[in-house]
């Protein structure tokens, strides 16, 4: 089944996804669930326009960018291995440094 | 008649002598003098004396938090008995330390490398129009004294390093981080650890704001959450990206909330928590935050880093928030303000193409009818599309000449576009220092921002 999610971006991430700052998508039906790491390729591969290096360093996220589920941090939540469930609100934050 | 005429001209001497009593007051609070760095190895571990008794001075001008219960005698005296060290005194520091100082904290030190500019007051609203080119540090320690000279205030002129770093936040009890730059924030964070004290941090940019507080009762530090320093490359600062002064202002008055909060047995709300505020959107969000990770190459089960580092280094980034000068392109490829100067005096063909953001061309430009590219998208078919209409229409080939804010986008710009005309002998090059060069050399009147 097809899994509506809400993504969202701050902290400047939001300038590599089109400057909008919350996206609801549909990911499509997949075998196997939907985790965190199936997203993050599916989300360069269909989202992002430029500088894919800006938001991943292999894998997963670059230095600098935490990823929230459902508002607590992704450690909490089994990082890249977290399935996706329908209606979750996936974060990314680029941590700011200025003052 | 003449009597009433008489007393109320007494009155009105006695109003004036009181008058005058209070500002000769007002003129003896002194900025405090400006410790530099080879004075804090000297300075002994004295502490603001701890308080027992609050006097009834103290009592009044503090009545209307003394009566919150959550506060108290008790919490009063423990806030007059803390010390904070604020790092930087800058958007976030401004508003922090005054908030400090008005609450009583018994020994405030302002750390700042930096003097006072224009394009500061905005947001750092402790500096005032006099005190432009005043070192940061003094200008805060005193607006901070004048609000309240009760309090201590100790001015360092330095930037913190891994040197001093440990020397200075081992006199104090609570450490805010109003930083603008990673390689200090990772050099706070150590010594932090290291030192064992609470960090309360924050930062700003653009219309957004976050505020956590590390190494507080089995919550993380920056490191557990940041393991590994950004890319340069992804790292902007106020300069670049634009910030509005309340913003950091808002930030700046939590992080005063968090300490005087921990100076006062209370506690801190933002430990293992993150505050996420967006002042475009209106919303404040809480974040709830891994605890302090045993992996942890700082404060884990078997840290590997156990004094400071070099964090310039580490992080491949300055440790202050100024422009860099970028040298990519071979100076064949360069000209100067003068040359293109003399350029638009000969009337040379030429194509002007300007790499700046659309917001920064309704701020000024050049004298000279340009295309408008921006840096993000110099790269793209249609941009090039775009030059290569501007070429045919010419019946002589004109040469491309490429400028922004300060001459690092341009040379950028002019790679890419070197790349893409390859094939061509087109003559492409960039103005150095940009703008902000042309408004030195050449017009003295054009805007710099
Ligand atoms: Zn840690």
């Amino acid at each position: 089944m097809a899994l509506r999610i809400c993504l969202e971006f701050s902290g400047g991430a939001e300038l590599l996804f089109n400057k909008t700052k919350k996206h609801e998508v549909t990911l499509p039906v997949c075998e196997k669930d939907w985790t965190i790491g199936s997203l993050l390729p599916w989300m360069r591969e269909t989202m992002l326009k430029e500088r894919p290096e800006l938001f991943m360093q292999g894998n997963t996220v670059r230095p600098g960018i935490l990823v929230l589920i459902n508002d607590s941090d992704w450690e909490l939540m089994g990082e890249l291995d977290y399935s996706i469930k329908e209606n979750d609100r996936i974060i990314f934050i680029s941590t700011l440094h200025g003052g | 008649m003449m009597e009433t005429e008489d007393s109320d001209l007494r009155k009105l001497l006695k109003e004036k002598d009181d008058e005058i009593e209070r500002l000769k007051k007002l003129l003896t609070i002194k900025t405090p003098a400006v410790v530099e760095e080879k004075d804090i190895f000297v300075q002994s571990d004295d502490r603001p004396a701890v308080r027992e008794k609050l006097n009834n001075a103290e009592i009044s001008r503090y009545s209307r938090q003394l009566i919150l219960p959550e506060i108290g005698v008790k919490g009063q005296l423990s806030i007059s008995s803390a010390s904070v060290l604020v790092v930087g005194a800058g958007g976030l520091g401004c508003p922090s330390s005054i908030y400090l100082a008005a609450a009583g904290i018994g020994r405030i030190g302002l750390v700042d490398y930096d003097e006072v500019e224009l394009t500061n007051l905005h947001r750092q609203i402790l500096h005032t129009e006099a005190k432009v080119g005043v070192t940061k540090s003094a200008s805060a320690a005193h607006a901070c004294k004048s609000l309240n000279s009760h309090v201590e205030c100790i001015p360092y002129h330095l930037q913190l390093n891994s040197s001093n770093a440990l020397q200075l936040i081992k006199q104090y009890d609570i450490v805010l981080d109003a930083t603008d730059n990673v390689a200090t924030r990772y050099l706070l964070n150590d010594a932090c650890i290291l030192a064992n004290k609470p960090l309360v941090s924050g930062s700003a940019l653009r219309f957004e704001g976050q505020l956590t507080v590390y190494n507080y009762d089995g919550g993380p530090c920056y490191r557990c959450l940041y393991p590994k320093p950004p890319p340069p490359e992804t790292v902007t600062n106020c300069s670049d990206g634009g910030v509005l002064g309340v913003v950091p202002g808002t930030i700046g008055c939590l992080q005063a909330l968090e300490a005087i909060k921990i100076a006062a047995g209370i506690g801190p709300s933002f430990s293992q928590v993150m505050l996420m505020f967006d002042g475009l959107d209106g919303t404040f969000r809480r974040i709830k935050l891994r605890g302090r990770q045993p992996s942890c190459p700082l404060c884990g089960t078997q840290p590997s880093i156990t004094q400071l580092i070099d964090y310039e280094q580490f992080c491949g980034a300055r440790a202050d928030d100024k422009d860099k000068c970028l040298k990519v392109l071979d100076p064949a490829h360069r000209i100067t303000v003068h040359e293109y100067n003399k350029m638009l005096e000969t009337g040379s063909n030429h194509i002007l193409v300007d790499v700046r953001t659309e917001v920064e061309m309704d701020i000024c430009r050049l004298p000279h009818q340009p295309i408008n590219i921006p840096i993000n998208r110099i790269g793209q078919e249609e941009s090039i599309a775009t030059i290569q209409r501007r070429l045919t229409i010419s019946e002589e080939k004109p040469s491309v000449v490429v400028v922004c804010r300060r001459g690092n986008d341009s040379q950028i710009a002019v790679e890419t576009l070197l790349k893409c005309f390859k094939d061509s002998d087109l003559d492409i090059k960039d103005i150095r220092g940009g703008l902000h060069a042309w408004a030195k050399h050449i017009d003295t009147n054009f805007p710099v921002y």
